[in-house]
């Protein structure tokens, strides 16, 4: 049996991966649609872990949502991607910078 | 309780819903010439919302869906508020988005979808449906922020706005699955209760806490977490920022009243510290770096990140006069922000974007109906009676000084000053420039000179009634709290 503190440093770890992987990267963007992908399933790890440890289904349900989401997220991000690509020809991230926040 | 059959509190999002997939069916049909049909029944759509929420208006709270919804007065406001706004945002954007080629079906659907999400958001009392309402709502932003296709500025912003759109989603849904952990329960009431039982120096609870403050803060807007802001502002099509700029701060503060005042109430302690920070650094960044832009929607991007700091200081009071100041506040700057961003729109025509502040440059000899109703606009974001922003000013710092936070006050108030300086050189540019050569006059369709003749006025003629809807604010925000008593 595997104890909850382990899953849970399992889910800290992929959580803070992406969100390096957000910051740090300066190369592509589609790496930054991956580090989102890890981000929600860092999550899902978490939230199942939990729900197994409170014999809850709650959380179980909660996955299945997210995991929708996440798909139609990663089809919309996709689809700004390519218009994206169209405008530009290129998706280099550092080349991202008409705007200035 | 009610059964899990009892649909009746959620019509409104209903109706809403199946109106937006119906327009989409029948978008199909129709050629480019009836493309108005569509529009028409948009605004049907949203007018015939909003009476819905006001007809289910109740001061109690009626529960449905196994407990996961809730209709109260605060969801009523809100939806009310909502539909209205969006309504007057395609009114006004109709022109807009014909000139550039966006007068679509899908332009319509989009926007209806996303006022869906933020009236599920509104009437979230469960951590699961909050979610999918932030999703479906952020989701539709993202496609209208790059729906001008052969925009490089549009598709930019888009980009950034997915990124850390994503990313905040993701934060607020990590701090939900450690409270889920904590609490074992994702109902929002249970969690209130589960809460309650345990220590509010726990550092488990105060992680997650951080984390879902962060994905607030972000989906707010408010500094540290505003990069996306001014990009996505100035990026988008003028037509998508001003429904950007308004709404979603209504069903923002929404969530924020579900979350930390439903949910969390009794950390109040701990995150009071959080927010006041987040407030601080929002009001001076905000009004310091407004006065150094040029582009108007930028300077109006900075103007909403103060604005959210003002309204986060009624948040923070954690009293009830406290929180309805803050849906006054809310309220009041999605109405002046509607005019300021309809006044850009109003300025620009087919090829010409108005978003530059010499744009603007002796506006009053070209037009001084219009100077007047941008000049009456711009003292009431500054904060200056009588208009009515002085008033959702006053109503936030009453709050703050109420509960012995005088030092904070003098910040906002400060830094208040501040601000005016930008609204004051718009009305300088307006009033005491020349007009730049070759201007061309403006020309505008006649219901959106009217709504937006309305929309400026209203910030002077709302005030007889300044007391009935800060009392409604009052007993909306009392309904979120009656609804844990029983």
């Amino acid at each position: 049996m595997i104890p909850l503190a382990h899953y849970l440093i399992l889910g800290a770890i992929m959580f803070a991966l992406s969100v390096i992987g957000i910051f740090l990267n300066r190369k592509n963007v589609v790496i930054l649609l991956m580090s989102i992908e890890l981000l929600l399933l860092a999550i899902n790890t978490n939230f199942l872990a939990f729900s197994h440890y409170l014999q809850d289904t709650a959380g179980q349900v909660f996955v299945f949502f997210i995991l929708t989401v996440a798909a139609a997220e990663s089809a919309i991000g996709l689809a700004i991607l390519i218009v994206l690509f169209r405008n530009r020809h290129t998706i280099n991230v550092e080349d991202l910078d008409t705007l200035k926040g | 309780m009610n059964g899990i059959l009892n649909v009746t509190p959620a019509i409104p999002e209903l109706f809403v819903f199946t109106m937006a997939c119906v327009i989409l069916v029948v978008d199909l049909y129709i050629s480019k010439e009836q493309r108005a049909i569509s529009y028409g029944l948009t605004l049907l759509t949203l007018g015939v919302g909003a009476m819905l929420s006001v007809l289910s208006f109740s001061a109690e709270p009626v529960f449905t869906f196994n407990n996961m919804f809730v209709d109260d007065a605060l969801s009523d406001v809100v939806k009310v508020a909502i539909c209205l706004i969006t309504l007057v945002v395609f009114v006004y954007s109709r022109d807009y988005i014909e000139a550039r080629g966006l007068f679509k079906g899908e332009y319509f659907v989009l926007g209806l979808f996303a006022v869906v999400g933020m009236m599920v958001m509104a009437s979230a009392n469960h951590l699961l449906v909050l979610y999918l309402g932030l999703e479906l709502l952020s989701l539709s932003l993202y496609s209208l922020v790059a729906f001008q296709r052969d925009s490089n500025l549009a598709t930019e912003a888009a980009m950034k706005y997915f990124v850390l759109g994503a990313l905040a989603s993701g934060m607020m849904l990590y701090g939900m699955s450690i409270l889920y952990g904590l609490t074992g329960s994702l109902d929002i009431p249970a969690i209130r209760k589960a809460v309650g039982g345990m220590s509010p120096d726990d550092v488990v609870l105060i992680f997650g806490l951080v984390f879902v403050l962060v994905g607030l803060a972000f989906k707010l807007g408010v500094v540290p977490f505003h990069m996306w802001v001014p990009d996505v502002y100035h990026g988008a099509p003028t037509s998508t920022t001003l429904f950007i700029g308004t709404t979603p701060k209504i069903a923002g503060f929404a969530i924020v009243i579900r979350l930390l005042i439903g949910g969390l109430e009794d950390l109040h302690g701990t995150w009071q510290d959080m927010v006041i920070i987040l407030a601080v650094l929002s009001i001076a960044t905000g009004n310091l770096i407004a006065i150094a832009q040029t582009n108007l929607k930028r300077m109006l991007a900075y103007s909403a990140i103060s604005h959210m700091g003002f309204m986060l200081l009624g948040v923070l009071a954690g009293t009830p006069t406290g929180y309805s100041a803050a849906l006054f506040y809310i309220l009041i700057y999605a109405v002046m922000s509607l005019g300021a961003f309809g006044m850009i729109i109003l300025l620009s025509r087919e090829g010409f974007e108005a978003d530059e502040l010499d744009d603007l440059k002796g506006l009053n000899q070209r037009n001084s109906w219009y100077a007047l109703l941008m000049l009456l606009l711009m003292i009431s974001m500054a904060g200056i009676p009588p208009a009515v922003g002085f008033f959702a000013k006053l109503a936030v710092i009453q709050a703050i000084v109420d509960v012995n936070l005088v030092w904070l006050a003098v910040i906002a108030v400060l830094f208040a000053v501040v601000g005016a300086f930008y609204y004051l050189r718009v009305i300088k540019l307006m009033y005491f420039d020349p007009p730049a050569e070759g201007v061309q006059t403006i020309q505008a369709a006649s219901d959106l000179k009217v709504v937006i003749g309305v929309n400026a006025w209203a910030v002077l003629l709302v005030l007889p009634w300044i007391g009935p809807i800060q009392q409604l604010c009052l007993t909306a925000v009392a309904s979120v709290m009656n609804g844990f008593v029983s």
